[in-house]
């Protein structure tokens, strides 16, 4: 692993530089705070962010992969920390995916932990990671075949 | 053949028998066609603690692959976090997780005080690290009783569970309750500290870091209990950081990070503690990680209870708050006894939550499973498995 850094106020900065360098118009920064960074980015360009994010800039930790479906579209939300290099930093990255193609590219070939949360994501939300290597159902029965957190599926059954 | 052999023990009785190889073990085995076979633990298999199993994969005695099977618990929190006010879900979020339930809801709390904008008063604060250590301590001793059942000392399992009977006292005397408490509050908690619990405590904390050596010392003696934990389940910092895998078992590969200290929240800033990093990785660092986490809790109780002490008497403990949350996204971070808990909310402005996601710690540590135990014996499963301390709770939320 890379050597330790303590934090510097000018993280986050730097972080927002090498990602804006490096793809353009791609991802959008949306705020920042202390130990925070907030983008979206496009849905073609997520696997190569976060390939960079692990590679050149030693965020080795992908915390979680969320999904929320928004209506009218559905999001996955990445929350990405650093052990080493950026020590206690979280990216957070936001992708927006269409109703009708739920398709983003899997990023468990990144990060193995991002393995289970890909596929919580799919069972509940119906978003497709592709390229994952075992799209099956976790938590609920193998027999469902519906997503039970998006919006039109309310707590006692369809609307 | 061994008509003859027979025959001729027989023949030479009295004497002792010439030592000769009938047959050549390793030429045979090699020989052999074995096929690899899956075997579930279970289905209620005592290191499991609760409903899941796991399935093995194994070649003879050693395990190629492992799969955990979990979900059986699988409610909705999180569809039916999005159906209730948000003071309603407080109670729900002790649910979460039984063996440490303060830390859930104080996670809970947090994310909704963020996403509100208000900073609760420094008392507040101080108690509730007084709290969340407290339920480390149980959740840790509790652990360490689960082990010590698991792994054949079944002493281990008494004195831990008599030590950690002190700790609910202190939950007790704190709120009213043993486990599922309902303490904390959006924008503070719901009581002052009561009369005398700062003498409790301090009691409860000399007594106990004099008493965790008594624990330590029965398993660190037992010389059956150290070889099922020492150079089983090894994992290198670069695989514990890619698997996700937070908590006591990332800092037992010698990773130094601990979200009290590298992200700090609720005043964890204020307060001087070690955090305790073991270079091995294998089952014994995580134990060890685990037990100087206790006696460093010991030294942050301290250290807070003086700072309530300080702030008097009548310091204000809770704000009040609005029903309503503006619309805004938030995630608040809190290093659970587990590993790292994380909640994010999306608020719409209403007084429901448009999306609250729970990062559970143990839902991707177990995930892991398959790197823990591959290459191992079946006898060493149990004793691998056991120091990811599964809750779960947590884990199928």
């Amino acid at each position: 692993m890379s050597p330790i850094r303590e934090y510097d106020s000018s993280w986050e900065g730097d972080i927002e530089n090498k990602l804006t360098e490096k793809f353009g118009d791609k991802i959008k920064f949306t705020g920042q705070e202390i130990r925070r960074v907030y983008a979206h980015v496009e849905r073609d360009a997520i696997f190569d962010v976060c390939k960079f994010l692990n590679d050149e800039l030693s965020f080795e930790h992908c915390a979680n992969v969320i999904g929320v479906d928004m209506k009218d579209y559905m999001q996955v939300v990445y929350h990405i920390d650093s052990y080493t290099t950026y020590k206690g930093e979280c990216v957070e990255l936001t992708v927006d995916v269409p109703n009708d193609d739920p398709h983003v590219k899997s990023v468990s070939s990144i990060w193995g932990g991002a393995n289970w949360n890909e596929r919580e994501t799919w069972e509940l939300f119906g978003i497709v990671f592709d390229g994952h290597p075992r799209l099956e159902r976790l938590l609920t029965p193998e027999t469902y075949e519906f997503f039970p957190f998006r919006k039109s599926y309310k707590l006692r059954g369809w609307e | 053949m061994m008509a003859d052999d027979n025959s001729e023990q027989t023949k030479t009785a009295g004497q002792m028998p010439a030592m000769k190889p009938v047959v050549d073990v390793a030429a045979e085995t090699a020989k052999m066609e074995t096929d690899k076979m899956w075997v579930i633990m279970g289905p209620q298999h005592p290191f499991s603690h609760g409903l899941w199993t796991l399935k093995i994969k194994v070649d003879g005695e050693i395990v190629t692959d492992a799969e955990p099977i979990v979900g059986y618990l699988h409610r909705g929190w999180e569809k039916e976090a999005e159906n209730r006010p948000y003071p309603k879900i407080i109670p729900m979020a002790d649910r979460l997780c039984y063996a440490a339930s303060m830390t859930y809801t104080h996670l809970y709390c947090m994310t909704v005080e963020k996403a509100l904008g208000i900073d609760p008063p420094d008392k507040a604060k101080y108690i509730m690290i007084i709290a969340d250590e407290i339920n480390r301590l149980q959740s840790h001793l509790m652990w360490l009783a689960a082990v010590g059942t698991d792994l054949g000392n079944f002493t281990v399992f008494l004195w831990a569970m008599r030590e950690r009977e002190y700790w609910m006292d202190m939950n007790v005397r704190l709120c009213g309750a043993r486990m599922t408490t309902n303490y904390p509050r959006i924008g503070g908690v719901r009581n002052d500290t009561p009369e005398l619990f700062d003498r409790d405590i301090i009691r409860c904390t000399e007594h106990f870091e004099k008493a965790v050596w008594d624990i330590i010392g029965l398993i660190d003696d037992s010389s059956i209990y150290v070889s099922r934990m020492k150079n089983t389940g090894i994992l290198t910092p670069e695989q514990c950081a890619n698997l996700g895998i937070t908590g006591p078992a990332l800092r037992g590969t010698g990773v130094d990070f601990d979200l009290r200290r590298d992200d700090p929240y609720s005043n964890y800033d204020q307060i001087d503690f070690d955090v305790p990093v073991l270079k091995q990785g294998d089952s014994y660092a995580r134990y060890m990680v685990r037990v100087e986490e206790m006696l460093q809790s010991c030294k942050i109780i301290k250290q807070a209870m003086a700072k309530v002490r300080a702030l008097g008497k009548n310091a204000p403990y809770r704000l009040k708050v609005p029903s309503n949350v503006p619309a805004g996204r938030h995630f608040a971070k809190l290093e659970d006894p587990r590993g790292e808990s994380m909640m994010y909310l999306i608020s719409d402005g209403t007084d429901k939550p448009y999306r609250l996601k729970v990062r559970s710690p143990i839902f991707v540590n177990v995930s892991a499973s398959r790197e823990l135990c591959m290459g191992c014996r079946i006898a060493d499963v149990p004793a691998i498995m056991a120091m990811i301390d599964m809750c779960l709770g947590e884990t199928d939320r």
